[in-house]
């Protein structure tokens, strides 16, 4: 982060408007702390709620951490239907990223090199479908007729390789000096032993970027998962989720009495933090990286 | 391509054409005999040499193969299938694709016709707008911000904090909203309670539906739709800030005459880019809060074209489908072309 307010060159003597203004940041910083806390905090804490609790859903926020219970989080662990979503979850999203990567990594390194005879051709041949979108049916349609229906990989397979997500990485790719290209060339090395050896060194940001994307898209995906799969065994987080949360889940993959004692909002709350779990783990992680590689993107415009 | 080896040959066929040009009449034929075989043979030339540059590329097209054939499966397929759009299409088993009868614009008119229409395309402005005029302010306010806080944890923590959401899934985010709103069960509803009055159903009333989508919209979006304002802010001249300081501005008037003019370019192209995709209203959003109660002020074409499909009313969904997709690529084609006129920056 840029620093500001501290310059060397000159001495900065803070006037009352200055004084003003840094407050009315620094207020409204605050403010938007907590507007961004509150939500979050409040399913937690109602996610932890005890069973013989009582009182308003407002003092519940403020309920103190010794008097949790975690029952509503044993009842879920503890729940096939759930465990199998959240296994479903993964798969989908493992499957995805790994197939997604392996298209769009070698399209992306393809399209960055120059001089390529008919590239113009393939690039407008790519941009068409993009540009152009005719809606669900027509790929609902695909996915029946090759009997996907009812296969995991009908979730992801469909944007497997997202155009926006291949110019990203083309566009960093096309960042890299082409003279490490040559010279490898020169030296013997052809173009898949540049892309492994050379390129894609160089490029972690960018590929654990749109890795990271990718990764969210599919475990957060539900318009997909909702058509391609009525299996109830195939069922991912996402679908269940709004199940538990609508109330329609007991007849279907939960039993009635499948949470034991915990209060159904806590249920509910504790099944919306579990599913957030792994975006706020792999969060941070990928962080770092994601800042780098989104602005490598965006900046160039 | 006026490249490689043949440059030699590409000279001498324009100096055989200017020689042609300004050569007596008796020579003519001879020189023009000339130059036709120097043009085969330049010809000749340049297809050795794309051949040769093919060759050398081989392994970037041996990698572009497997994608190719995924878009011409998964991407180019659909558009095949869309004819059904003019068809009257029944089930892929009894009709197929092409067995419908070709009923040519009959869905359109029947799409345009119907009572839902306008409402449809009412609530998608309605959203896109909505979102539009409250997020974008509010990320840039975010932005200038988070660049002009001088509590270095807060900053971090706010940064951190305010692109989460994005990642969390609009599934996520109405369980979030439930324990915030539900009648029930919602905290704002105590809320109301405590100052004496009577708890709402915010989700299933008409009234304040527009106002969730909207609000719950910037609350998960703009701290990831700031980080390409931050990323400018980061890129402005410190010497400038300094230069003002020593003439006397006040922080507030760094502010107006630096920071914002300096991002002009960059809100411009972020908002011409949001014009591109104004019919993209936020399909996964609204299919996940509404419910029937609210379909007269949540139902945009997009959740309209799910439902469609959902139902089986194939060919309907799908001319609905391509009527979006028509005004979507338009207005993305006109928002590229201003973009580059006024910024010099496009998308392709």
């Amino acid at each position: 982060m840029a620093k500001k307010n501290t310059y060397n060159s000159v001495a900065v003597r803070a006037t009352a408007a200055d004084k003003v203004f840094n407050i009315c940041v620094t207020i409204f910083m605050v403010l938007l702390l907590l507007i961004l806390i509150v939500p979050i905090w409040s399913t937690i804490a109602l996610s932890f709620r005890p069973a013989n609790y009582i009182g308003s859903y407002l003092e519940g926020m403020f309920l103190a951490p010794w008097k949790w219970s975690t029952g509503a989080y044993a009842a879920l662990l503890g729940n096939q239907g759930f465990l199998r979503a959240f296994w479903n979850s993964i798969k989908i999203m493992a499957m995805g990223v790994a197939t997604a990567l392996f298209l769009t990594v070698p399209m992306a390194y393809a399209l960055s090199v120059k001089g390529v005879p008919g590239k113009k051709w393939i690039t407008i041949f790519i941009m068409i479908p993009y540009v152009f979108n005719v809606g669900v049916v027509p790929t609902y349609l695909l996915i029946s007729s090759l009997g996907l229906t009812n296969h995991l990989p009908s979730v992801f397979l469909p944007v497997a390789i997202s155009t926006y997500n291949m110019i990203i990485m083309r566009q960093f790719f096309e960042g890299i000096p082409n003279d490490l290209r040559e010279s490898a060339f020169i030296d013997g090395c052809n173009d898949l032993q540049i892309m492994f050896k050379i390129i894609l060194p160089l490029s972690k940001a960018i590929i654990m970027t749109v890795a990271l994307y990718y990764a969210v898209s599919f475990w957060n995906d539900y318009m997909r998962s909702l058509l391609y799969l009525q299996k109830s065994a195939l069922k991912p987080l996402p679908l269940l989720l709004r199940d538990i949360l609508i109330g329609t889940s007991m007849n279907d993959n939960l039993e009635a009495n499948a949470f034991g004692t915990a209060p159904i909002e806590a249920i509910k709350a504790a099944s919306v933090f579990i599913s957030a779990i792994p975006m706020i783990i792999a969060y941070p992680f990928i962080q770092r990286y994601f800042t780098k590689g989104t602005l490598a993107g965006s900046v160039k415009g | 391509m006026r490249t490689g080896k043949n440059y030699l040959l590409y000279a001498e066929v324009d100096d055989l054409k200017k020689r042609l040009k300004d050569c007596p009449p008796e020579s003519r034929d001879a020189l023009s005999k000339q130059l036709k075989e120097k043009k085969t043979q330049l010809r000749k030339a340049e297809n050795r040499f794309l051949l040769a540059e093919m060759n050398r590329h081989k392994y970037i097209y041996f990698m572009l193969l497997i994608p190719v054939v995924y878009y011409f499966i998964f991407k180019y397929i659909p558009l095949w299938n869309a004819q059904i759009a003019f068809r009257d299409f029944i089930s892929l088993k009894r009709t197929g694709i092409t067995g419908g009868t070709w009923v040519g614009l009959e869905n359109f008119k029947t799409f345009i016709n119907s009572y839902y229409f306008w409402s449809l395309i009412r609530n998608t402005l309605m959203y896109s707008f909505g979102k539009l005029l409250v997020s974008l302010p509010l990320s840039i306010l975010l932005a200038i911000a988070i660049y002009e806080c001088t509590h270095k944890a807060l900053r971090k923590v706010v940064q951190t904090l305010s692109y989460l959401p994005h990642f969390l899934s609009w599934v996520i985010m109405y369980g979030i909203l439930l324990a915030l709103l539900s009648p029930s069960e919602g905290i704002f509803n105590d809320i109301i309670k405590l100052f004496g009055g009577t708890p709402r159903g915010f989700l299933t009333d008409t009234t304040a539906f527009p106002f969730i989508v909207i609000l719950s919209d910037a609350w998960k979006e703009i701290g990831w739709s700031a980080i390409i304002f931050i990323a400018a802010l980061m890129g402005i001249d410190g010497s400038l800030f300094e230069a003002a300081i020593v003439e006397g501005a006040n922080s507030w008037q760094r502010v107006r005459y630096i920071t914002l003019p300096s991002i002009k370019p960059v809100i411009v192209i972020v908002l011409l880019m949001k014009i591109g995709t104004i019919l993209d209203a936020g399909f996964n959003q609204l299919y996940m809060l509404y419910s029937p109660a609210v379909y007269s002020v949540g139902d945009i074409i997009d959740t309209w074209v799910y439902r469609g499909t959902i139902e089986g009313r194939f060919s309907l969904a799908t001319a609905a489908g391509i009527f979006k997709g028509v005004i979507g690529m338009t207005l993305l084609f006109v928002s590229n072309w201003a973009s580059r006129k006024f910024t010099e920056s496009s998308l392709f």
